[in-house]
């Protein structure tokens, strides 16, 4: 009903050059890896392939994955689950406070979380050491399989935690009171009236685990150590630490990509055959609890708060140690922050330039994007559409190898600048950027802009007087958001800094591969609190609060 | 003041025809009201009188001038959306002040209008308020406001009174009746209440698929409607089917029950055949001799109660009874009925068209 008589506008050309620029930008650097990984010395050749699943030390990294994978996408499920039920089906001391620091180890640059570990639980680790002094025993280690599950499993749990507590949101107390007037309580009523409720959340929230998970580059790398999962492979083969020819990464990339794509298939399908909506007239009222029941839910609650907080704890606290040789020493100081002052003032500058343009650029796009698709629907809206979702199924380190591939000849000469780590960043965000402000603009009556339009406004001017402004305060945390995870992203721009485009986050990866543990405490102390202002801004923006409960 | 042409209108959405082929004039400084069920077209009549909605072909114009390819903005109308389309982000003063804006009147005569229109609506209290803070008749008030404040050639509102609960409905619609009344402004309003379009409209265009069935005063539309569908459409009705015999240069209806009546001053000259009778409930006494019924049930409402009777041929019919009895009917008692004859309308009873004298068929 609400086709317009004047079809071709400004719209259509803003459509073609955002078609054109992702065709180029973003389409043409993929299609580079899959080109690159059929084609040998001699042209076509499988032979990326078949090396891949010929060795076990290669198709090894892809079960490695799966297998770390699954477990934490279970394990995130299992923990995540009673603490959302806790959390709203009874009254636990400090709820708001609880919500907001879960909120903020999730928002935490993931790979901190590993270093943190290592400084914990690590060779010459604080927990070890205390271990081994006390009882003369060393705790068993921390490397490998368990460090990974470990660490990726607390990080991600926050996530499905904050999806599983907007979902609960909408369920209708009296759909609970109906279950127990049929005598369904407790566990049983948890298992088998509010577990299909959130069915579709639960599926959606683990996708976003399990592509987390299974891509995640800096856990592995720092705390794998000989448990290697594909992308550690794909970084090595890439950089020629093992001297294999590139197509063999691209290959790699390419079957990663696949099964990235399998998953979020079948998630698609099995949501798909699950729908219903729902609303909360009346939402559910949170208990209180006595006795030993009520002391199991704050001892589960802060139990894992205390897990989920303790690597950003340690991170701080050891910032201050003294160091020497990069190793920490007895004493406290702020000699980490003073002999790297250089440094750190470069990283900070590095990331806050970088970012804030990646961060502008993402948001006119969305913007622009999000409004094509909600009001000017047709075929290059579409296209735009679901090419913006691309991004999603890739991971980043793919997306920074594709973006060396295509751009380090001229003309398009951009490895080692500004612009590419900028339009890495703009892509590894593009799909989330675009999705948040999309439901933004379908929240947007189209009868407002009718209403300018008939007070005699023009197009451009009602876009820019009434639609932004309108949307203005949901655009603008989501942005924080957005900035949150543009600073502390690692593996998209691995492959494509110099030392005149390190940021904070690419600072700590580097510091802590060259052994300066110090530095690198610092500089994650920056970045923590760099993240933690950001939260506490976009906890003060009007709308800001609703974005947090995802 | 505007005089509005409609020529030919045809509407289709991709191969639907929403409306066909349209023909309506609207007067100088005239409240007129599209009346229909949901889907009838007039939303659809409406946008394409404001612009948002394409025309496939023939012409709309204001005051003899052709408007098809103007932009909406290029209008220069006033439109109120049913779900007020206030911009959210704008206190009601600046809502009201846009279309002023746009226009670039000057600041002083800008606040000065704006705070007449404000007055106007009974808002000048909340003129520093945002849209989230009002409730929906408030909203609607600066909606209005917002659409008259511009002095438009046409004031369009489509459905504005749907969102507000029943007692604010009809304040509203004084207001809104009021207002039109004093700004002159010609006025194309739609609703799917008839109850509604009957208070506020000057004339009303009943429309059912895409199509305008009748055109005429509220009283008109009521007391001689067009067709069957008008007749069920406006208020409340019952249809008998009957023979109509000519007889001696007489027409004459046999209700049944051995009663007939001479219908020869209502109905057109010659008119014969099945017939269906339209008896509104005000035309239905209870009285001691005439058609036997039987009562199926009788609703007290306060005032009066709601009267369900099955004649013998099993039709039923609903009436209004003043409840001034003190006794009330048993239910399969036989009461009889008294049909005032010069309230009943005829329509034939295959095509439904009306075949009173005069009707415009």
């Amino acid at each position: 009903m609400n086709e317009t008589t004047n079809k071709y506008d400004g719209w259509t050309a803003i459509a073609v050059m955002l078609t054109g620029g992702y065709l180029l930008m973003v389409i043409w650097p993929l299609m580079l890896v899959l080109f690159s990984s059929v084609t040998g010395p001699e042209g076509f050749s499988l032979e990326g392939f078949t090396t891949f699943f010929s060795s076990r030390l290669y198709y090894g990294t892809l079960v490695n994955s799966l297998v770390v994978t699954v477990c934490v996408t279970l394990l995130a499920l299992i923990i995540a689950f009673p603490l959302a039920y806790f959390m709203t089906m009874f009254r636990v001391r400090g709820n708001r406070t609880v919500q907001i620091l879960i909120l903020a180890s999730m928002m935490s640059p993931p790979f901190i979380g590993a270093y943190s570990w290592i400084l914990l639980l690590g060779n010459n680790g604080m927990i070890t050491r205390l271990v081994q002094d006390l009882i003369g025993v060393k705790p068993p280690s921390i490397y490998g399989f368990v460090g990974i599950v470990l660490v990726l499993t607390l990080q991600l749990v926050p996530l499905i935690f904050t999806y599983l507590m907007g979902a609960w949101r909408t369920i209708d107390v009296s759909l609970l009171e109906a279950a127990e007037s049929m005598g369904v309580t407790g566990a049983r009523r948890a298992l088998k009236i509010i577990a299909p409720l959130l069915w579709p959340t639960i599926l959606a929230g683990s996708l976003l685990v399990f592509v987390r998970a299974f891509a995640d580059f800096g856990t592995p790398m720092l705390i794998g150590q000989g448990f290697r999962t594909v992308p550690v492979l794909i970084y090595s083969s890439f950089v020629g630490e093992v001297s294999i020819d590139k197509s063999f990464a691209a290959a790699v990339a390419v079957i990663v990509i696949v099964v990235t794509l399998l998953v979020f298939l079948i998630q698609k399908y099995l949501a798909g055959r699950q729908k219903f909506t729902m609303s909360a007239l009346r939402s559910i009222e949170p208990r209180k609890l006595t006795g030993w029941s009520n002391f199991g839910v704050h001892a589960y609650v802060y139990g894992f708060l205390v897990l989920a907080l303790a690597p950003l704890v340690v991170v701080v606290v050891s910032s201050f140690r003294n160091t020497l040789y990069g190793q920490f020493v007895a004493g406290w100081s702020f000699q980490s922050y003073l002999d790297s002052q250089r440094d750190i003032w470069r990283y900070v500058g590095n990331t806050f330039s970088i970012g804030l343009t990646a961060l502008v650029i993402l948001v006119v796009i969305a913007v622009l994007v999000a409004y094509l698709v909600v009001r000017r629907k047709g075929v290059l809206s579409d296209a735009l559409d679901t090419m913006t979702m691309v991004p999603y199924v890739v991971p980043g380190l793919v997306i920074g190898i594709a973006l060396v591939t295509a751009f380090s000849q001229r003309p398009l000469l951009l490895t080692g600048t500004f612009a590419i780590m900028v339009l890495a960043l703009t892509i590894r965000r593009i799909p989330y950027s675009v999705r948040s402000t999309t439901a933004l603009m379908y929240q947007l009556n189209p009868s407002i802009e009718e209403a300018a339009v008939s007070l005699g406004a023009s197009k451009p001017r009602t876009f820019i007087q009434i639609v932004l402004p309108a949307l203005a305060p949901g655009i603008l945390s989501g942005a924080v958001l957005s900035w949150v995870t543009i600073i502390t992203e690692l593996s998209t721009t691995l492959f494509l800094y110099n030392t005149s485009t390190q940021t904070l986050s690419l600072g700590i990866y580097v510091e802590v591969i060259r052994g300066q543990l110090g530095t690198a405490a610092a500089l994650s102390t920056l970045l923590l609190v760099l993240t933690m202002l950001s939260l506490i801004l976009l906890m003060r923006l009007p709308g800001g609060q609703k974005e947090l409960r995802v | 003041m505007t005089r509005i042409a409609l020529r030919s209108l045809r509407k289709e959405y991709g191969n639907q025809v929403a409306i066909p082929d349209l023909d309506l004039d609207i007067g100088e400084g005239e409240f007129f009201t599209l009346l229909g069920p949901s889907g009838c077209g007039k939303t659809t009549l409406l946008r394409m009188i404001a612009g948002f909605n394409s025309i496939e072909s023939g012409t709309i114009s204001f005051d003899e001038v052709v408007i098809n390819d103007r932009s909406p903005s290029a209008r220069n109308i006033g439109m109120v959306f049913q779900s007020y389309a206030l911009f959210p982000h704008m206190s009601a003063a600046k809502n009201v002040g846009f279309g002023l804006q746009t226009r670039n009147v000057n600041r002083a005569e800008s606040e000065r209008r704006v705070a007449e229109a404000l007055e106007a609506v009974h808002m000048a209290h909340l003129k520093d308020r945002l849209p989230g803070a009002m409730s929906g008749g408030q909203q609607q008030r600066i909606a209005l406001a917002r659409a008259l404040v511009i002095q438009p050639a046409v004031l369009l509102m489509d459905e504005p009174l749907s969102n507000l609960d029943a007692k604010l409905r009809v304040e509203m619609r004084e207001t809104i009746r009021e207002a039109q009344r004093e700004a002159g402004i010609t006025t194309v309003y739609v609703t799917h209440d008839q109850e509604e379009a009957m208070a506020v409209s000057d004339r009303i265009a009943v429309m059912n698929l895409g199509v305008v069935q009748q055109v005429g005063s509220p009283e008109d539309i009521y007391r001689f409607p067009a067709n069957r569908f008008v007749a069920e459409f406006i208020g409340k009705t019952n249809l008998l089917e009957r023979d109509l015999r000519q007889q001696d240069g007489k027409a004459v209806l046999d209700l049944g029950d051995g009663i007939t009546v001479d219908v020869t001053a209502m109905v057109a000259p010659g008119a014969a055949g099945r017939v269906q009778v339209s008896v509104r409930p005000e035309a239905v006494q209870v009285a001691e001799t005439g058609l036997a019924a039987e009562l199926i049930d009788e609703t007290f409402l306060g005032s009066h109660s709601q009267v369900r009777v099955r004649l013998a041929s099993g039709e039923t019919i609903e009436f209004l009874q003043f409840a001034r009895r003190a006794t009330r009917w048993e239910r399969g008692e036989t009461i009889r009925l008294r049909l005032d004859t010069d309230m009943l309308t005829f329509f034939d009873a295959e095509s439904g068209v009306s075949i009173m004298r005069g009707a415009a068929a």
